[in-house]
């Protein structure tokens, strides 16, 4: 991926179509799964169904933020020494960026419905919740800050920094907002201790974790490819005025009095 | 390099000194605010007993805005970026001058509105020790992260509505942990002040930690 | 004598317009250059370039030894930059402000009264604020700042402009004693006579190239 395409025309190659395909499909099937193959929860009711979108969301959400942070860190420590300035390491922390800010919304959007059926109010100031959303406006800043129209490696540089600054106060968001209240139950998929989810919905809700990270990825490398692309355009125009300036002079040169 | 950082803190200082934009536009603003709240609140004296530490904050996080917004006016008006960065002084000097000179600034600033929100809110001190360490940790934490995003903002044409926008969720637990120590300060509440006390140091121990590292890489406009 | 600026095939773009589109010089120390061309030929990018204040996006510059694409930031203690505007603290006084150029530049602080007296402000005016003072008044004061860093480079743009005529010869009387004593100076501007007279080389940039160039070997 981050070799970017030849292609001028369009952003897909055999590989991503497939990519595509794939995740068309394992959709149609973790709808089939999720709304109509798995059972309702005890407890929770018809609102677990809610949680095969929450979990695999929150999860894409953060996993694009450290694909941000990790690639950001690149960036900023390899621009240096690149001839193409490391841009490719750019490209992907926005492109990642922008899914992670996309799938910070879903899981929110979905929290936010699942707490109104399980807790009976669409928000509860715990501390997941609460680093979540400062997590979403965090990186809508860092969107902002990736559009200004800039110097690209200005705006690269000054997003990187942005990116590390805000994966570093992740923690400290979360310890601090912890420290303060907690009450939402305990995460859902982790390792050890014993899963609240079972059977055939836990094999779904891993099903789904696995359908909603190829979409992600599908459209990461889209985003990337058309970053890319705006890239090539900005590059072609840039040559074209070069080469126009460089005319203007040859045209001038031959007037008199020019000479001393 | 502690005379750098003393003399870019000293310049900053004597031009608030002469343009008083500090304690002549930012103090009295925040005094209003102290005032708004109280309207917001029905003046109910119970309520803003209460909310007194976090209402506090909340004004120096408006007003702190501001004035970091003003430092790199100062740095940034009649092409002075470029003189900025043409200074011989080291990127950190810079950074830590830029630190020091806001610092300073902010305090000013919770000087006036201290006692004002003492008087108006009629909230009695608990513990003077713990209320004056808290201000100084949440305030170095602010000055910290205030100079590092002021620079990323910093000659760009939208830097009075973007600097807000990415200072205020980095500042948020400082905000949570001031109200939370002011609190305990102020007797309304029982909690582990000098714990969140420490929270909003080691906050500002980690921003200029990276603030010291990233400075450079803020600094360059092409 | 050895080369302070060399460029070769040097790009620059702001934004995404191409300032400089191959900018092959090289000055040598002692020179006094005046670099000439129309509006928008990139005289300035071309300073700001050798001020490390404008990335080279292609070909190879060095100034005073420092490969900029590597490092630009050391060898900016060594430059003065006079801009097209004129960087001053509106705030402080007249001394107050070169005093703290002077030392952000790693001078001492007394180097402050002596340069003002060089452009010919007058001691009257140093503690006045500078938004109380003229145009021309301010330049001066901008031209001081320059001066009290000590540059081994000078790089200048319309340093007459704003200024009258007792202070512009002033100003090149100023700049002559500076290459002089070994430093080197190269300055943008409209003003043909003064300019010419002062020059020891002219250089006139075109669409962002070098287009003449009377000191060429």
């Amino acid at each position: 991926m981050s070799g970017g395409t030849n292609s001028t025309e369009m952003t897909a190659t055999p590989a991503t179509r497939v990519l595509g395909v794939s995740a068309v499909a394992a959709t149609a099937l973790m709808i089939l799964l999720g709304l109509v193959i798995s059972p309702a929860d005890v407890v929770q009711g018809e609102a677990v169904r809610m949680l095969y979108l929450h979990v695999p969301s929150i999860w894409i959400a953060y996993g694009s933020f450290v694909l941000t942070s990790f690639s950001s860190l690149l960036f900023l420590a390899r621009s240096k020494r690149r001839p193409d300035g490391g841009r490719h390491y750019d490209r992907l922390a926005g492109s990642a960026a922008e899914i992670g800010v996309l799938f910070t919304a879903i899981t929110l959007i979905t929290g936010m419905l699942w707490g109104k059926v399980t807790w009976g109010t669409y928000w509860q100031w715990d501390a997941r919740l609460t680093t979540t959303v400062l997590l979403f406006v965090t990186y809508l800043g860092y969107l902002a800050l990736r559009r200004l129209p800039v110097d690209p490696m200005v705006r690269g540089r000054r997003a990187a920094v942005m990116a590390l600054i805000s994966f570093i106060n992740v923690p400290i968001v979360h310890y601090s907002v912890d420290w303060w209240r907690t009450l939402h139950q305990k995460a859902s998929l982790s390792v050890g201790r014993r899963p609240e989810i079972t059977g055939e919905m836990y094999w779904t809700l891993l099903y789904s974790v696995l359908t909603v990270t190829i979409i992600a990825a599908w459209l990461t490398v889209h985003r990337y490819r058309v970053i890319r692309l705006e890239e090539l355009r900005d590059e072609e125009t840039l040559e074209q005025l070069i080469s126009s300036r460089r005319n203007e002079e040859t045209a001038d040169t031959a007037e008199p009095g020019d000479t001393i | 390099m502690l005379a750098e950082v003393l003399l870019l803190a000293r310049k900053d200082l004597r031009i608030e000194w002469r343009a008083k934009v500090a304690l002549g536009q930012v103090a009295p603003l925040t005094l209003l605010i102290v005032v708004i709240f109280a309207f917001a609140l029905d003046a109910n004296a119970p309520l803003l007993e209460l909310g007194a530490g976090g209402l506090y904050w909340v004004a120096i996080l408006y007003g702190g805005t501001l004035l970091t917004q003003r430092s790199f006016e100062l740095e940034t008006e009649d092409g002075n970026f470029d003189g900025f960065r043409m200074s011989s002084m080291k990127v950190h000097s810079l950074f830590l001058g830029k630190a020091l000179a806001l610092f300073v600034q902010i305090c000013l600033l919770e000087i006036v509105l201290g006692p004002a929100i003492l008087l108006f809110y009629d909230v009695q001190v608990a513990n003077w020790a713990l209320l004056v360490t808290a201000g100084v940790a949440g305030t170095m934490a602010f000055s910290v992260c205030g100079v590092l995003w002021g620079v990323m903002a910093a000659g760009l044409r939208v830097r009075t509505t973007l600097l807000p926008l990415l200072l205020v969720p980095v500042l948020a637990p400082v905000l949570l942990a001031g109200s939370r120590a002011f609190e305990t300060a102020l007797g309304v509440r029982a909690d582990a002040g000098w714990s969140w006390t420490s929270l909003m140091f080691v906050i500002s121990a980690v921003h200029t930690v990276v603030g010291l590292g990233a400075f450079g890489f803020l600094l360059e406009e092409s | 004598m050895s080369a302070v600026v060399e460029f070769e095939d040097v790009v620059a773009v702001t934004g995404s317009f191409p300032v400089l589109t191959g900018v092959d010089v090289s000055v040598n120390e002692g020179e006094i250059v005046l670099v000439r061309g129309e509006n928008g030929a990139g005289k300035t990018s071309f300073l700001r370039a050798c001020a490390g204040l404008l990335r080279v996006s292609a070909g190879s510059a060095r100034v005073l030894g420092f490969d900029m694409r590597v490092d630009r930031r050391t060898p900016r203690r060594y430059i003065g930059l006079l801009g097209h505007e004129n960087n001053l603290y509106r705030d402080l006084w007249a001394k107050e402000h070169v005093e703290f150029r002077a030392a952000a530049g790693g001078g001492p602080k007394s180097d402050a009264e002596a340069a003002l007296a060089k452009v010919g402000f007058p001691s009257t005016l140093w503690s006045v604020p500078i938004s109380a003072l003229s145009a021309g008044q301010r330049r001066k004061v901008a031209i001081a700042s320059v001066i009290a860093t000590r540059p081994r480079l000078w790089l200048l743009d319309e340093p007459h402009a704003a200024l009258d005529a007792e202070s512009r010869t002033n100003l090149n009387s100023v700049l002559r004693e500076a290459a002089s004593a070994g430093a080197t100076v190269v300055f943008a501007s409209h003003e043909s006579a003064l300019s010419k007279e002062l020059s020891s080389r002219v250089i006139t940039l075109q669409g962002g190239r070098v287009a003449g160039d009377s000191g060429a070997s």
